[in-house]
């Protein structure tokens, strides 16, 4: 297979480039931040990626899904990422919608996945109990009581989390925190009594919480796959996780790339243009590079988990270790630096400013910036990122 | 079954039945690669026999037409027996400037009687050639080569020097850039000749350099009589063809950066420094170390891939080959030093047989040529800013 993008995923990169641009721009992402809408997503605009068939995409036909594949989960991913458009396209369609159709039975299936699809479902994966992204040191239980299992423990990170209709939970059956064995995971009504979640805000203003569960009942039925073998669902849909996670960082890294590409033509110092300086070019170019090398190994990880799902976790690992020092450097430190303070601006990142304002460093903006908007791009979901690293030590070595 | 699967399996088996043993041990010094050529001594028999059975069924050039001595695959093909060589520790039946540089120009700008003539002899291993490119003050600027090529009839006189010819003094022919128009621009004047080494007037002089070794050679001519059927393509049109030909020349430099890995690094590290009983490096910062480059290696061999795969599909710019080139040459640097690390004093031994007469080191000290030849990291980094990120001139 050639390590490129069909001319149906090329058409499917430009129609989501279009949607993507004009309904979910990152002034999107800014005015629900800056609004601190208790949603932190357009419910509104997740029902055009319904429209847009982007819910349902890894969905089966047969559940009115679109059928397609992670090379088009990855193609939207980093349309999105290009925008930084705030949806609950990871959580909802990637993770939950391939859990269930990995593991689900043919009930849970008809339950769910026609309204995932349908945008008529928000779903999150619980996993991290941590900072660090470990599934094997899950501690929380699922111990049996009566019919079904009372969860006890408590998660961070959950994205979408405070939003969700459906939570995917890993907890513990058997084992003990650090064995790759003994997880199940369990399909939960979040407003399931015993269940606290608190919304918190990320540095990215991306959307997570922390969820608490106590002596929380749940049905046997809500066994998602098989008792004490969740953990290798679990690994499967992570990497499909990981693998769009870097695919979502391509084109942060490469829309934050591009624009200090045309900053360095338009910026004049010294009476001509700074991208006829060397040092800048050589830097521009060696970013390039890394960036071209990180979208090859993405895609190779995107079409492995489509032609061989099960041999893919190298691969994926390799996409994610890329993605996280590279994409992660072409948006977030160089070109930060090269847009000198515009690159620190809360409001007006990058060219934008510029662009309004020659010349001018709008200091009263000052006051309001925490971190660079240009790193702030690139600092998103560092839970897939983490693992990304330790997967790829122990798959190499 | 698809073709490409029956394709795979077919390969896999001759292979397995074709590839002697010994030609499936990892390459531990230069010593170990086939160039061939009419003065090439065959370290071994199973060298000799995997060099004539590969060349039988055209796959020393797997994509190049069968007519020419090649093996006529399709893209999707040669990469599935890339695959399968690298899975069975394949080495290398033959590593040629032929195959890797002009041969790709002959095809692209040759004449079909050059193509025929000179291809398929590329392609057994029975010519070895070697390439007049830089000049003593013709390096990065490489269009400003002063020697001279004099149209004297039938034939050119050559008269000049070259400088950092690699292996001149062991190859059988040259490719030559050459001055043909003493007046035009620079880049205007240049063609593009292949001559005989053998022909009077040609003496070359071995390069030592801090490797010990002398693959580079000072290359001087001197009335070199050179046909005027031994021209390529057009009068004064040779910069077009040097330059197709460096593109493929950055592919193969960069191309180091994975052909040399046939074994993995960690594998080679846990070898010279021993593994704990999880099989783990003994060394955990190295370990971390390498599993990075690995997994940059890895990434980079799918880059190569895709920027094949561009170009086969009419999407690729020609400057992506100097990311190749640049990248490449870097992460064999990379590599060098890491093999170092994991060697500690073993490593710096450099006559003993125990350290095959200092195969790392020398392998050390020798890729730090690799980001000079065939163009600098710097000029490779000054291509990309102008020709692919259209930054200005400055």
């Amino acid at each position: 297979m050639p390590l490129l993008l069909t001319e149906e995923q090329a058409m499917l990169r430009d129609s989501a480039r279009g949607f993507l641009a004009e309904h979910g721009p990152v002034a999107h992402l800014r005015e629900l931040r800056d609004t601190r809408d208790a949603t932190g997503f357009s419910r509104e605009l997740w029902a055009r990626f319904a429209e847009m068939g982007f819910t349902g995409l890894l969905v089966p036909e047969s559940f009115g899904g679109s059928g397609l594949g992670h090379v088009e989960a990855g193609v939207v991913m980093e349309e999105i990422g290009r925008n930084l458009t705030p949806s609950p396209f990871l959580a909802t369609a990637l993770l939950t919608a391939s859990a269930i159709m990995r593991a689900g039975t043919a009930e849970q299936k008809a339950e769910y996945l026609r309204k995932i699809g349908a945008g008529q479902l928000i779903g999150a994966l619980a996993v991290d109990e941590a900072p660090k992204h470990r599934p094997a040191a899950i501690a929380m239980t699922a111990r049996r009581r009566g019919n079904g299992f009372a969860l006890d423990g408590a998660k961070g990170f959950v994205v979408d989390g405070h939003v969700a209709d459906l939570m995917i939970v890993a907890a513990r059956t058997s084992g003990a925190p650090g064995d790759r064995e003994g997880l199940t995971l369990f399909l939960v009504d979040p407003k399931t009594k015993g269940i606290e979640t608190e919304r918190t805000a990320m540095v990215d203003a991306h959307n997570a919480a922390r969820v608490t569960f106590r002596d929380v009942l749940v049905d046997a039925d809500a066994v998602l796959g098989e008792v004490d073998a969740g953990g290798k669902v679990l690994d499967g849909v992570l990497n499909i996780g990981r693998a769009a996670v870097a695919a979502e960082l391509v084109g942060t890294g490469e829309e934050a790339f591009g624009r200090t590409v045309a900053y360095l033509k338009e910026r004049k110092q010294f009476g001509k243009a700074i991208g006829q300086f060397q040092a800048l070019q050589h830097r521009a170019a060696h970013l390039y590079g890394e960036l071209e090398v990180t979208r090859s190994a993405v895609l190779k990880a995107l079409q492995m988990l489509d032609s061989d799902f099960d041999s893919a976790g190298p691969y994926v690992a390799i996409a994610k270790r890329r993605q996280v020092e590279h994409a992660g450097r072409a948006g977030g430190g160089p070109d930060a630096r090269r847009h000198g303070h515009d690159g620190r601006l809360r409001h007006r990142p990058l060219h934008e400013a510029r662009a309004r304002r020659p010349g001018v460093v709008r200091r009263h903006e000052f006051p309001r910036q925490r971190a660079g908007q240009t790193e702030r791009l690139l600092n998103r979901r560092t839970h897939f990122a983490r693992c990304g690293r330790c997967g790829a030590h122990a798959s190499l070595l | 079954m698809s073709d490409l699967q029956t394709f795979r399996r077919e390969t896999r088996a001759w292979l397995e039945a074709n590839c002697p043993p010994e030609m499936r041990k990892p390459v531990l010094s230069e010593d170990d690669t086939c160039w061939g050529g009419k003065r090439w001594k065959f370290q071994s028999d199973a060298q000799r026999v995997w060099l004539e059975r590969m060349a039988g069924r055209g796959w020393t050039a797997p994509e190049w037409p069968k007519a020419y001595g090649g093996g006529g695959l399709e893209r999707e093909e040669a990469k599935v027996l890339r695959a399968e060589m690298r899975a069975l520790g394949c080495r290398s039946p033959l590593d040629s400037f032929g195959i890797w540089m002009l041969g790709p120009a002959l095809l692209k700008f040759g004449s079909e009687q050059q193509k025929a003539h000179y291809l398929p002899q590329i392609t057994r291993g029975e010519v070895r050639w070697c390439q007049g490119y830089s000049e003593p003050n013709a390096g990065s600027d490489l269009a400003s080569l002063q020697t001279r090529a004099e149209d004297k009839g039938d034939h050119f006189l050559v008269n000049g020097q070259k400088i950092w010819t690699s292996y001149a003094d062991k190859a059988d022919w040259i490719f030559c850039l050459v001055r043909t128009d003493f007046a035009a621009k620079k880049h205007e004047g240049i063609s593009f000749i292949l001559f005989d080494m053998t022909s009077p007037g040609v003496t070359t002089r071995p390069i030592t350099l801090i490797s010990g070794k002398s693959p580079f050679c000072e290359t001087f001519f001197d009335n070199v009589k050179v046909p005027k059927s031994q021209l390529v393509g057009t009068l004064n049109k040779g910069w077009d063809i040097a330059k197709y030909l460096l593109t493929h020349e950055r592919d193969m430099i960069g191309g180091m950066g994975d052909r040399a890995s046939a074994r993995p690094l960690g594998q080679i590290a846990a070898h010279l420094l021993g593994a704990n009983a999880a099989g783990e490096l003994a060394d955990p910062i190295l370990r971390g170390e390498i599993a990075t480059f690995e997994i940059d290696e890895a990434a980079f061999r799918f880059t190569m891939e895709r920027a094949g795969d561009m170009m086969k599909a009419g999407q690729g710019n020609p400057a992506f080959s100097s990311v190749l080139k640049y990248y490449g040459t870097e992460l064999n640097k990379r590599r060098n030093e890491l093999l170092m690390s994991a060697g500690g004093s073993d490593a710096l031994e450099w006559e003993s047989e125990r350290s095959h007469t200092g195969a790392l080191a020398r392998g050390w000290l020798r890729s730090k040529a690799n980001s000079i030849e065939g163009g600098t990291s710097e000029v490779q980094l000054n291509i990309v800013a102008k020709r692919i990120l259209g930054l200005p001139d400055a």
